[in-house]
């Protein structure tokens, strides 16, 4: 099969052996050519993050998704660590920092909470969106092209058949970008990746 | 006469050498193997042997003491609690029905006697308990409820053995009565007193199992002489059985009992261990002499009846069984199992036909034919059972729950194997247990292994470098080894022999410093844990912490260490590779801590590390 963009997904969840959501997604798109996912937690228990390794990952792929449960409106510590460690200055951003320029990124994200509670006027108050400006940021600055998020929400009650539905929409997204040529500008008029597949 | 014996015993050991191999590689198991040795030397195909064939079943039949002896070992009191049910339910029924229907037919059809159709219908409802367990043990089946249930069924037979001999001089006419089955201690007492002997000698087993074995197998560990445990073991087994014989009652009800009383004492696998090979060798040779007894002649004059006898008395058999199995609510795969194995006429049956013949109940010449029919039907049930398990079982659909089975098994075999237990294994052991991970512990000191059996773990006493004993730990089924002895060149035997005889096994080897490290990675095992590595390291951290450096800064420093130094040690491993033995010579190691110095002075040690520092930023 040829794949138009390699994929790279940094997959962080402190607790994978637990999950639902999480599990169900990558097991919809673990056997797809060229993604690669790479389990953040598994990989450093210790969080002595390999900086030179990450950073050669990084570069061998042309999209990175970012993917983990959403704690405190936020990721889980690993990932933030990676962050800190891995997107160097002058290498990701600042000064002769171009390593990362023009790679497509997006967050995959599941949450509790129903879908609803993530509006203005809803139980958290602010949009998903706005929990997300850090991510796009920082994206932002290392001139990486930031994508909508895919998100599952309600992850606390939901059904089997609902699994199913966001595996199959998750895998579709991956197979579409990977496989396929995505005007990646025509991506940023949806509010979440889910509706470019829905639609 | 010395030549004669090993002339036998050539021709014995080897008619199992060739035969027992080739019925194995062909799928028909080792049983008839030996049996198909047999028959090959015995007087009617190639002669080699003659008569002695019976006098070998008689010394052979010891292999049978020993195995329920190692049964027992299995089986804990409580277990076999459980089990009585099954031994009188199944048991009885089974005795009982066989009995009726087999002895009807003597009366109703061949016009015997009472007394004759009685001892006939008694003699052939026995089943072989050598060919089943050997079988079970071979198919591994054990566990499995066809295979717990034709236990219950032997166990039982095996305690009727002793009131029929008692019984059967009754139906003899008056004259004759008085021989007796076997001149013994007790025939001499009255009931009363016969009972109380007979009870007091089962106590005493479970005294002496309780209280005087463990503290004298304790004392024969500390000569650390290997053969002195055998002989041990040896002079425990057949103590036992000789007493239960002077009392009166069977030697394998009295070994088997033995065997459950020490089935929770540390030095389980090592008995095992020991009497394993006698017992395999005695049960060969036993088969092999019921195979060279087979009277050829007698079939050859007499096909058809022969033929159908075997065939009718089978088929009782098996129906009976099925129905005891119905009763019982056995899965119907695991009924024809078990019927199946039961089916054919045992060892005992000669013991009861002879006795029946010198008390003049049964005609010599049917003793002759049913003498016949009982070697045929035990030649006959390997090749049913293979039959089954081929053509019949596959197409069951209410095979047991394979689950269940699988839990059964990880229950019985832990998944990692620990060699020893000091300081290092313990802490492995302990970690692992406060997580759900029972290991399998294998130690030589018996001292500890005492210890931490009362602690609840599962220890066991024994020398790892052994592969009887690797094996009987589960070594072939188990996922990960721990080689953590406290002696190195122990724990370099451990792995060299693992990795010989259990390629699979992963091993991950606990290294006393960084020249036992290299030795070990000759050994071809890359997962080294090094005692002095991870320590010294930690408290390496703390020094630079009470020198003012921030606590997370150090340990990043610290990890880092621990990956170029890991690096290092495989990196120098492969440089000093002329050297043929893995053994290192002083000279050797001086040699590698100088390389390793001057690498430490030419490597930065932590690389750039720009984490979290904004220096750059500001200027």
């Amino acid at each position: 099969m040829e794949y138009i963009q390699k994929t790279l997904i940094l997959f962080a969840h402190p607790r994978y052996e637990d999950s639902r959501v999480q599990h169900h997604l990558l097991n919809h798109i673990k056997t797809l050519p060229g993604v690669r996912i790479h389990d953040l937690y598994e990989h450093y228990p210790e969080f002595n993050i390999d900086i030179k390794y990450e950073q050669e990952l990084l570069l061998e792929h042309d999209l990175i998704i970012w993917m983990h449960p959403f704690y405190w409106y936020s990721a889980p510590p690993i990932l933030k660590q990676w962050i800190d460690l891995v997107l160097e200055h002058g290498w990701a951003y600042g000064k002769g920092g171009t390593a990362l320029t023009g790679k497509n990124i997006f967050s995959c994200i599941s949450s509790g909470g129903p879908k609803e509670a993530y509006l203005t006027e809803g139980f958290h108050g602010f949009t998903v969106h706005e929990f997300l400006r850090p991510f796009e940021r920082t994206a932002g600055l290392c001139n990486m092209n930031y994508l909508p998020p895919f998100f599952v929400h309600g992850s606390h009650r939901i059904t089997t058949e609902g699994l199913q539905e966001h595996g199959k929409l998750f895998h579709e997204v991956i197979r579409k970008l990977s496989q396929e040529k995505v005007n990646m500008d025509n991506l940023k008029n949806f509010d979440y990746l889910n509706d470019w597949i829905s639609s | 006469m010395a030549e004669d014996i090993l002339l036998s015993s050539i021709i014995f050991l080897g008619a199992a050498i060739v035969c027992v191999p080739i019925a194995k590689k062909i799928g028909l198991g080792s049983v008839l193997g030996y049996l198909i040795a047999g028959m090959l030397i015995g007087p009617f195909v190639l002669g080699f042997v003659g008569q002695e064939g019976q006098d070998i079943m008689h010394a052979a039949e010891f292999g049978v003491v020993m195995m329920l002896f190692l049964i027992g070992l299995e089986i804990n009191p409580k277990e076999f609690w459980y089990m009585r049910r099954s031994i009188f339910g199944l048991g009885g029924i089974q005795m009982v029905l066989s009995s009726i229907i087999i002895g009807a037919i003597c009366h109703l059809y061949y016009g015997f006697s009472h007394s004759t159709s009685l001892a006939i219908a008694f003699s052939l409802s026995m089943s072989s308990t050598a060919i089943i367990l050997q079988t079970l043990k071979e198919k591994g089946l054990n566990k499995s409820s066809a295979g717990q249930a034709s236990f219950s069924v032997l166990l039982f037979q095996d305690i009727m053995v002793i009131p029929i001999l008692a019984f059967l001089p009754l139906l003899a006419s008056e004259d004759i009565r008085n021989v007796s089955a076997e001149q013994n201690f007790i025939s001499n007492l009255t009931p009363f007193m016969k009972t109380l002997t007979v009870l007091g000698a089962m106590a005493s087993i479970i005294i002496f199992g309780l209280f005087i074995v463990n503290p004298l197998m304790k004392v024969i560990a500390r000569t650390r002489l290997r053969e002195l445990f055998t002989a041990t073991a040896l002079f425990l087994v057949i103590g036992v059985a000789y007493t239960m014989k002077m009392v009166g009652i069977s030697p394998a009800l009295g070994t088997f009992l033995a065997g459950v009383v020490l089935a929770n004492s540390s030095f389980k696998h090592e008995l095992e261990t020991d009497i394993e090979p006698f017992k395999g060798l005695l049960l060969g040779l036993f088969f092999i002499g019921v195979g060279s007894s087979i009277n050829f002649e007698l079939i050859y004059q007499k096909p058809g009846l022969v033929l159908f006898l075997v065939l009718i008395v089978m088929t009782i058999k098996a129906g009976v069984l099925l129905i005891a199995g119905k009763v019982f609510k056995i899965k119907s795969d695991q009924n024809l199992l078990f019927a199946i194995l039961l089916s054919q006429v045992g060892e005992f049956a000669f013991v009861l036909l002879n006795f029946s013949g010198q008390l003049q109940i049964v005609d010599p010449k049917w003793i002759e034919l049913m003498m016949v029919v009982t070697a045929l039907s035990m030649t006959i049930t390997p090749i049913l059972l293979l039959i089954n398990e081929r053509f019949i079982d596959p197409y069951f659909g209410t095979k047991e729950i394979v689950e269940e089975k699988e839990q059964d098994e990880i229950d019985e075999q832990h998944s990692v194997i620990i060699a020893g237990f000091g300081h290092f294994g313990s802490t492995i052991g302990r970690f692992l247990r406060a997580n759900g991970i029972n290991a399998t512990i294998l130690d030589n000191d018996s001292d500890r292994v005492e210890v931490l059996r009362k602690m609840g773990f599962e220890v066991y006493y024994g020398d790892a470098t052994r592969v009887d004993l690797l094996r009987s730990a589960g070594a072939e089924k188990a996922k990960l080894l721990i080689a953590a002895i406290d002696s190195t060149d122990i724990n370099h035997e451990v792995i060299q022999v693992t990795r010989k005889h259990f390629p699979n096994l992963k091993i991950m080897a606990r290294a006393r410093n960084r020249f036992d490290a290299y030795e070990i990675l000759d050994l071809g095992v890359s997962n080294i844990y090094r005692e002095t590595l991870y320590t010294s390291v930690h408290m390496a951290v703390d020094v630079l912490h009470e020198l003012g450096i921030r606590h997370y800064t150090a340990t990043r420093k610290a990890q880092d260490f621990i990956r170029y130094d890991e690096e290092a040690l495989r990196k120098l491993a492969a440089t000093r590779h002329d050297a043929k033995e893995y053994i290192l010579t002083v000279r050797e190691q001086i040699e590698l801590e100088e390389k390793l110095l001057s690498e430490d002075l030419h490597q930065q040690m932590t690389e750039r590390d720009s984490a979290w520092d904004s220096t750059p930023l500001r200027s």
